[in-house]
């Protein structure tokens, strides 16, 4: 198994603020890591460190390259795709616009659209509602549409940030289904940030717990599902 | 009945400079949430150069164009070097160096070319079969080459990926970096552009009020009232904005108020709209469902 | 805040540059005290600017127009009017401040640069209003108002100096100048100082605590535009004329200048400012006529980059005992 990504001693802080205090953690290539935690943990904010959209400190090495200091949009064309809290879909802009500025920086014209037509069977509610205004959609579809766009990229790793915030529970289980099958067919390598820990574990493969910017504790996601102590205190149930 | 004609052919001649001033300002407040008051001037400056090229043995066309070019480098250059240090500045730190390049450009068309009045020319020929008792055939061709500028500029915007990546950058730089924009390039093309139509709009007003380092104060008004006038967010609407209040300057003056008290309108039109609707007639509300 | 505690050397410092700045008109000729009188004047004016776009944070670039307004209430009334200059000054500092309170409502709804769009349509529209030829009447139309430099009600010769117009002017500007700092003074360093630069910087939570932001907004703008009118209407009687195109929209960037160089939010920055606008044009406009304003241009950006808290701001940072009023915080405007 190779490492995709390997961060150590990462640090990261808004402004005066520190909030992650030197962690370490690795990304299998081709599987699904989720890093769990209580508000305030830091969890949105590794994600964010890598992408680089916050000031950090440490080492994050992606392929054998360093990621930390460069800009955001040099990260982006490594091949990191960033589906961020709050879906950070354009608005204003259509669906589709929304989905061809997800392929932005790659030059193989013939393949982005035929990318473009694999997410829109993938999710054929994006499809009826291509040529409509990203802000029309509803919260599920919003995510569906983050999700393509970030996949667009053909990313070599796919970041998630809380894909199940503000969704009814039928929605989240689809797009955790539909998350499955991008992994299961097309081998992208997936970090999750999730507060609902259920649903993560039963998804992933390999879990990190952050407690106040620190890694409380890892390992293989079945192994932390079992254990009774691990979920009843870390992760409430 | 001719007189309304004329008067309202003339303002819409007239309309298409304010709608491209306009659209400049609108294009760089979307980008980056300021407004432009040094447009007026660079665009004077920017006719200069043409007027300096021309003088200099070069024919309309060739000035014309490598006026463009140098007017979206300069822009370009102006967001990259002074404004990129002060983006995320206080507004009032912003509007200060807009200030500041308005005044500089204005004292540097002084010092480089002098303040006296210079004529300068219309490529379209007087006697053509355009022109009728209505409207001159610079009024036809100057709408013609404004309209052309606004159907370029609307087609990069619509069909072309580096248009695409500016419409994003300008309503959500942080999405935009996520795909891999290179956001502070595209403020500074946005520049680029807005400094290209206004070169424009310079060189196609120059031939009718002459080309004094003042030129365009004036336009500048009728620009920021248009630009209001049709939603400061909205491209189209500052074209459509130019055109009512070209039209209605005309009108004004011509039968209320009298030609010298023009500027008061826009300055009227203005306070009017910020105060009453802010939004202006087509400003967009974009629909977002929590 | 408490003052800190001030020395005796401060205190002689100070009597000092009093005694300065009574004997000064006497030691230099009468074109210099002209150009004192100008510094004086806009001091004034500056520091009315300050109140509202330093303390207050609302960003006007017109307030050239409340200067002409004030100029030519003293300018119509001395010569239409027949009333004496001094009692001019009251009536444009009134009109002004109601003028002023006006326009605070709907520049309550404006933020930022919106403000500063409403005000620069003002500033560029004044000199065509003032060329109305329906009003020409009162106003003297393009050619303006000529009016005549009082005389001093007394004479004497001080080194070799007459106490001639111009020298009566100073001291009377001087009184009105120190009377107006104290004023501003008075105003901005109490409760009311504190909440105008609350609005400024966090309207919000002002607020919430009570501060009533309509009315202390309105009242910003209105003092703020009858500090500049009575600077108007000092100007039209020592320059002795106005005509609509002394007050351009440079004008008002003048003042702009003269607010960003003295200092942000700080009174005594009002008279670096005055200095700087009233002698780089005669300095520089040797060079070339547009010189002046080029150099206004680098210093208006050169600032904003290198010292946004003005003169004032680097000589505070300097000493570091002392600091001038209070700079705007760097949110997000």
């Amino acid at each position: 198994m190779s490492r995709l990504l390997e961060a150590r001693g990462l640090g990261a802080a808004y402004g005066a603020t520190q909030v992650l205090f030197g962690i370490d953690f690795a990304l299998d290539a081709g599987r699904i890591t989720a890093i769990l935690g209580a508000n305030g943990a830091g969890k949105t904010t590794t994600l964010r460190a890598i992408c680089q959209t916050v000031r950090t400190s440490g080492s994050v090495e992606f392929d054998g390259q360093q990621l930390v200091g460069k800009a955001t949009e040099s990260v982006v064309r490594m091949g990191v795709a960033h589906v961020p809290d709050g879906r950070g879909t354009f608005t204003a802009l259509s669906v589709e616009e929304n989905l061809k500025l997800g392929a932005y920086v790659r030059r193989d014209r013939a393949e982005v659209v035929r990318d473009l037509d694999k997410a829109y069977a993938r999710f054929p509610r994006l499809a009826e509602r291509r040529h409509q205004q990203a802000g029309t959609l509803s919260g599920g579809e919003q995510q569906m549409l983050a999700i393509s766009r970030a996949l667009m990229l053909r990313p070599r790793l796919l970041l998630l940030d809380e894909p199940s915030f503000g969704l009814a529970p039928l929605v989240v289980a689809e797009i955790f289904r539909i998350m499955h099958r991008i992994n299961a067919e097309d081998g992208v390598t997936m970090l999750l940030v999730e507060q609902n820990a259920s649903l993560a574990l039963d998804l992933a493969h390999h879990a990190y717990l952050l407690e106040t910017g620190r890694v409380a504790l890892s390992g293989p996601a079945d192994e932390i599902k079992r254990d009774e102590t691990v979920r009843r205190t870390y992760l409430g149930y | 009945m001719d007189a309304l004609l004329h008067q309202m052919f003339s303002g819409l001649a007239n309309g298409c400079i304010y709608g491209s001033v306009a659209l400049a300002l609108v294009m760089i407040y979307q980008a980056t949430h300021h407004i432009n008051f040094a447009q007026g001037e660079m665009a004077t400056f920017s006719t200069f150069i043409a007027w300096a090229l021309m003088q200099a043995g070069w024919p309309y066309w060739v000035a014309f164009f490598a006026t463009v070019a140098i007017s979206f480098l300069g822009g370009l250059l102006v967001q990259r070097i002074i404004l990129r240090p002060v983006e995320k500045a206080p507004v009032l730190t912003n509007v200060i160096v807009f200030i500041g390049l308005l005044v500089i450009f204005n004292s540097l068309a002084g010092w480089i070319f002098e303040h006296t009045i210079k004529a300068f020319p219309s490529p379209f020929p007087q006697k053509s079969v355009l022109a009728t008792k209505f409207f001159t055939s610079h009024d036809v061709g100057s709408a013609a080459v404004m309209l052309c500028v606004l159907g370029l500029l609307y087609a990069f915007f619509r069909f072309t990926p580096i248009g695409l990546a500016m419409r994003a950058a300008a309503q959500n730089p942080d999405s935009a970096r996520l795909v891999g924009i290179r956001v502070s390039w595209m403020l500074a093309v946005g520049w680029g552009l807005a400094a290209a139509i206004g070169a424009v709009a310079g060189m196609m007003v120059a031939p009718i009020v002459y080309l004094d380092p003042n030129m365009m104060s004036g336009i500048l008004l009728y620009g920021f009232a248009a630009a209001l006038l049709g939603g400061i967010d909205n491209p189209g609407g500052a074209v459509v904005g130019g055109f009512i209040v070209g039209v209605l300057e005309n009108l004004l003056g011509a039968y209320v108020i009298g030609t010298e008290l023009k500027l008061s309108v826009a300055l009227v039109l203005i306070v009017g709209i910020l105060t009453l609707k802010p939004d202006g007639l087509f400003g967009k509300q974009v629909v977002t469902r929590v | 805040m408490t003052p800190p505690r001030r020395s005796k050397a401060y205190w002689i410092a100070i009597a000092l540059a009093a005694v300065a700045l009574l004997v000064l008109p006497f030691l230099v000729k009468n074109y210099r005290v002209f150009q004192f009188n100008l510094v004086l004047i806009y001091a004034i004016a500056v520091l009315g600017l300050n109140i509202l776009t330093g303390f207050n944070g609302q960003i006007s670039l017109g307030h050239g127009a409340f200067y002409a307004i004030g100029a030519y209430a003293a300018a119509v009334l001395m010569d239409r009017a027949g009333m004496p200059y001094w009692a001019t000054l009251p009536v444009a500092g009134l009109l002004c401040f109601a003028l002023g309170y006006l326009m605070g409502f709907p520049a309550l709804r404006l933020g930022g640069h919106y403000l500063a769009l409403a005000t620069f349509a003002l500033a560029l529209a004044v000199p065509q209003l003032l060329k109305y030829k329906k009003i020409e009447g009162l106003t003297g139309g393009v050619q303006g108002i000529v009016l005549a430099k009082p005389e001093p009600p007394f004479t004497f010769r001080f080194l070799d100096q007459p106490f001639n117009a111009d020298r009566w002017l100073y001291f009377f500007t001087l009184a009105v100048a120190a009377l107006m700092f104290v004023l501003a003074w008075n105003l901005l360093r109490g409760r009311i100082g504190r909440a105008l630069i609350a609005i400024r910087d966090h309207p919000i939570a002002a607020t919430a605590m009570g501060i009533n932001l309509p009315v202390f907004k309105s009242m910003a703008f209105g003092v703020s535009a009858a500090f500049t009118g009575v600077a108007g209407a000092l100007g039209a009687i020592c320059v002795a004329f106005v005509s609509p195109d002394s007050f351009t929209v440079f004008l008002s960037i003048t003042f702009l200048v003269g607010v960003v160089v003295g200092g942000l939010a700080s009174i005594p920055g009002a008279i670096f400012g005055a200095i700087f606008i009233q002698f780089v044009p005669n300095i520089a406009g040797d060079i070339s006529k547009s010189a002046p304003w080029a150099i206004y241009g680098i210093f208006l950006i050169g600032l904003m980059y290198a010292m946004p808290t003005g003169v004032m701001g680097m000589l505070g940072k300097l000493r570091g005992r002392w600091r001038p009023g209070a700079a705007p915080a760097s949110s997000k405007g």
